[in-house]
């Protein structure tokens, strides 16, 4: 015995050692991943990209508030100068005149490669007549003085129809010249980060250069408005750093919540500080053991398994409850069977997750199992030869006592029970229409309040979240432009019949070699041009010789080199650019945001849109529906959750039929858990919260968790004369609140996914030892105790 | 103004000369103009050719044949005199002329002329002055003066009855 002993604690002391090495190696991670599918369908991938290289994941909304308008102005221009000279930033726009002077100036220097009206037909004399006279009418109208000053050098409006391809103006409103919300009391810019928006590292240093380059900008403001201005950050950079943060902090902080609230419980039970401690050794190589096997089977363990992992906790320290307040004589032959079966059931539950598509889950199965089955052998092997030193812990017997005489009082009205099904079904069904969340959002650990800022930023700043991407690919930037030049003319029919509201295009503001050669062609020499304009000019009040500056610039055109991406460097069409035409691991991908024309595309509109860019399937071209996907990402992993926590839940069923060898027994130790299930999928429903996937993870839980207390009213009834009832219950009592403690703690986590764990285990557990109690019948009587 | 605000819908033909020094001889227009107050302004020109403008909310919008461009005039503060003189006055929305311009009235209410001057330095560098003339609660003619010499002038004729 002694020795057995001495062999468990070195194999014990030498697998710590490895946990530690193993853990202390490991990579943490904190980003969107742990929400990302391990094996994605192309769909998916695509999704997944976008989420992580898309032109979405580097856009981040700046916004300065406080202060007057001139003030915030001010501080809009120095900031977005400060910026630009930063390489973690593509483009900084804040919409000041300068920027769009630079636009304009490079569309109209290369408006005759630009323009999709440059034709041959157009440079007819007919041609020409027609664009000439448009024109004119435009001269007379109230855009003629943004005409006029054009006409000798554009007459054919090159320019105007550019600007108008480039899409309806979505910029946000401008107040003292710089960007601003439409009520003029918010300063606008959009920053475009380098770094994917999957480095969430270099986000956080890109979220930080902007801090401090506002703290600088803030610092050279005139005395007395220095503190007014506040600076104000959304966008996905933002709210990948935000997450990362959260998360850390959530888990140090509940972890630490949790531990002091468990340790205080137990000083409480115990009175004694060497019984407290040996509790925590189990705890603590369980947490070790699951980490550690996390890391060696995932690669990567995520801060949100951490979060999950708190729970452990207030599992794995029950084992050690049941061993130091049930009587030690009764460990090895009574408590340790029993033990053995609860540990079994829980990974049975836990071993449903570890299919799972969704990380995070996956992560949570494997490390629950394995910190169980570390937390138990230790309790088993490694703490009873430690036990015998502890002698101060306090008989628990007349707690106990007073325990059951209360359970039994509550026995006595188990008749209620039949009401839980009844009134489960009740809020069910009057919350049927909403009883599921659907939206991958409610997986966002970013807080709400962030995500409403967001909305109103985006909004104000004319920067739509984009739903519809039509991605044109090809193996080099060249092929990428030309099949996005090819998908720009279906989609544009689709414009034109209403189908879809507008497109942008890479190819817009650089057109593939081929289109440009073709425009650059189409222009006539200089005496042909000047032939074909008398010819188109007669009649009309206006004499060729204005156009003097017309013909130089159509020949300058046309002995011009090619545009190349160099050539938009420094506008804000070479970050568009930037956003639009990606280098992916398989080549180029030309990504093309579709909008509708109000609202929403309607689901015939998406159809057009998709047969439009399959038409041409050698044009390799797909379209993704980023929310949609999302959302059809998350209701996969709630049917899969669904699924697997049947599959768990029936694991447990067949395991306890098996252990307890009879089907009575198991239906007693199953219905308590049934009903506790059903009291907490009823309670959220009357609540008001739609189910999402972690409350059915959470569902499993109640069942794998709350067998144990479960399993030891089975046992009391099955074998009334052994062990202490008292003792045996307020052990029960003990554990279940540590475990109540733990999930209650996460039950408070502003991360949505921990929150909604919590708050359906730690009802679940409290009530699945109620009623397994209520239902105990004589098993609670004190007379059947030995003493 | 106060009897400009009551107005609440106008239906009226139109006239309208462009003198542009570019040009050899002035472009003459005719057709429609429409007003629903406060804030929607259509002008159909009928002749030489079929253009529409309508300016509904701060934004200008023209089409031409199958063409339509569209100018938010907060994004084109050059063009918002052009329009804005002639909507405000006919909301009889003092505030919005004296945002953009210095506004001066002479004559009586039976015959009165506004002399609007641009207000904003950005504004002035294109306009000189716009004059309107009219009649009681009826605008007659409007008087754009460019700072290059160009000007044009638009006549207000009958109402059209519904």
């Amino acid at each position: 015995m002694r020795r057995t002993a001495g062999a468990a604690t070195l194999i014990w002391v030498l697998l710590v050692l490895v946990g530690v090495v193993v853990v202390a190696r490991a990579t943490y991670v904190a980003d969107l991943s742990a929400f990302l599918p391990r094996t994605p369908s192309p769909q998916q991938r695509l999704l997944i990209e976008q989420l992580r290289e898309g032109p979405a994941a580097h856009l981040m909304i700046v916004a300065l508030q406080g202060a007057d308008a001139r003030t915030r102005a001010r501080a809009s221009t120095q900031l977005a100068r400060l910026l630009a000279s930063d390489p973690a930033f593509v483009a900084v726009n804040n919409g000041d005149a300068a920027r769009l002077a630079r636009d304009r100036e490079f569309l109209f220097r290369h408006r005759y490669l630009l323009s999709a009206d440059v034709t041959r037909q157009r440079f007819t004399a007919e041609g020409l007549r027609a664009a000439i006279s448009d024109s004119l009418d435009r001269l007379a109208s109230p855009e003629g003085l943004l005409v006029k000053p054009l006409f000798a050098r554009d007459p054919t409006g090159e320019l105007l129809g550019i600007i108008d391809s480039l899409g309806p103006g979505q910029a946000p409103h401008t107040t003292e010249g710089v960007w601003s919300s439409p009520d003029g009391t918010r300063a606008l810019l959009l920053v475009q980060t380098r770094a994917a928006g999957s480095d969430t590292d270099a986000q956080q240093a890109a979220c930080e250069a902007i801090r401090r380059a506002f703290a600088a900008v803030v610092a050279a403001l005139p005395e007395g408005q220095d503190g007014a201005v506040r600076l104000l950050m959304s966008g996905p950079p933002v709210f990948a750093v935000a997450a990362r943060a959260i998360i850390k902090s959530e888990v140090v902080r509940l972890s630490s919540l949790s531990a002091a609230l468990i340790v205080v419980l137990l000083l409480a039970v115990y009175r004694s500080l060497p019984a407290l401690l040996l509790t925590l050794v189990p705890v603590a190589s369980g947490a070790l053991a699951g980490v550690a096997c996390v890391a060696a089977g995932f690669g990567a363990v995520h801060g949100i398994t951490l979060g999950f992992g708190i729970t452990l906790i207030g599992e794995a320290v029950d084992y050690s409850i049941y061993l130091f307040i049930q009587a030690a004589a009764d460990f090895r032959h009574l408590v340790w069977p029993t033990i053995r079966l609860g540990v079994l059931t829980s990974v049975c539950g836990f071993a449903a997750l570890l299919p799972s598509a969704f990380p995070g889950l996956a992560q949570l199965g494997l490390y629950s199992i394995a910190g169980l089955i570390a937390a138990a052998l230790v309790t088993r092997f490694v703490l009873p030869a430690w036990r015998q030193r502890v002698h101060s812990i306090r008989d628990l017997t007349a707690a106990g006592a007073a325990v059951a005489r209360v359970l039994e009082r509550a026995a006595s009205a188990r008749a209620v029970l039949v009401l839980v099904p009844v009134l489960a079904a009740t809020a069910l069904y009057a919350h049927r229409g909403a009883l599921w969340s659907r939206e991958l959002a409610s997986l966002n650990p970013v807080s709400l309040a962030d995500q409403a800022l967001d909305e109103r930023l985006r909004a104000e700043a004319g920067a739509p979240e984009v739903r519809y991407l039509a991605i044109a690919s090809g193996p080099d930037r060249e092929a990428a432009l030309a099949a996005a030049q090819a998908l720009s003319e279906r989609l544009a029919a689709l414009v034109e019949s209403g189908v879809i509201g507008g497109f942008e295009s890479p190819a817009r503001f650089l057109p593939p070699l081929a289109t440009q050669s073709a425009r650059r062609d189409a222009l006539p020499a200089a005496p042909e041009l000047r032939a074909r304009l008398t010819t188109a000019l007669s009649g009309l009040p206006v004499r060729a010789a204005v156009f003097a500056p017309f013909i130089d610039d159509v020949e300058a055109a046309r002995q011009a080199p090619p545009l190349t991406p160099a050539d938009l460097a420094g506008t804000s069409l070479g970050a568009a650019l930037d956003a639009l035409l990606v280098k992916g691991s398989g080549g180029w991908s030309a990504l093309l945001p579709v909008s509708a024309t109000s609202g929403d595309l309607s689901s015939a509109a998406i159809a057009q849109l998709r047969a439009a860019v399959a038409a041409d399937p050698a044009a390799h071209a797909a379209v993704l529906d980023l929310k949609g996907e999302a959302d059809r990402l998350y209701s996969g992993y709630l049917s899969a959750a669904l699924r697997l926590a049947l599959a768990g839940f029936a694991a447990i069923v067949l395991l306890l039929v098996i252990a307890l060898r009879s089907l009575s027994r198991m239906l007693r130790v199953v219905l308590p858990l049934a009903l506790s299930v059903l009291a907490v999928v009823g309670l959220l429903a009357a609540a008001g919260r739609p189910l999402t996937i972690l409350h059915v993870v959470g569902l499993l839980l109640i069942v794998a968790v709350g067998s144990n207390y479960a399993l030891f009213f089975d046992r009391t009834r099955a074998q009334p004369h052994a062990g202490s009832v008292p003792r045996t219950l307020a052990s029960l009592l003990v554990a279940n609140l540590a475990t109540v403690v733990a999930f209650g703690v996460l039950a408070v986590s502003r991360v949505a996914v921990l929150a909604d764990l919590g708050s359906t285990v730690a009802p679940g557990a409290l009530l699945a030892l109620l009623f397994s109690a209520m239902l105990a019948g004589s098993a609670l009587r004190p007379g059947a105790a030995r003493g | 103004m106060r009897l400009l605000a009551t107005r609440r819908h106008g239906h009226v033909r139109f006239e309208e000369v462009h003198q542009i020094a570019m040009l050899e001889r002035p472009l003459e227009s005719s057709g429609e103009l429409v007003y629903e107050a406060p804030d929607h302004l259509e002008e159909r020109t009928l002749a030489p050719r079929v253009e529409t403008l309508v300016l509904d909310h701060g934004v200008l919008t023209a089409r031409r044949g199958s063409r339509t461009t569209t100018l938010p005039l907060r994004e084109y503060p050059q063009v918002a005199p052009f329009v804005e003189s002639i909507r405000a006055t006919l909301a009889g929305d003092r505030a919005a002329l004296e945002r953009l311009f210095r506004v001066r009235f002479t004559g009586d209410l039976a015959h009165w002329t506004l002399r609007l001057t641009p207000a904003d330095s950005t504004l002035a560098r294109a306009v000189k002055d716009i004059r309107i003339e009219g009649a009681r609660e009826a605008i007659r003619t409007v008087e754009i003066r460019q700072n290059d010499g160009d000007r044009s002038v638009l006549t207000i004729g009958p109402e059209i009855p519904p």
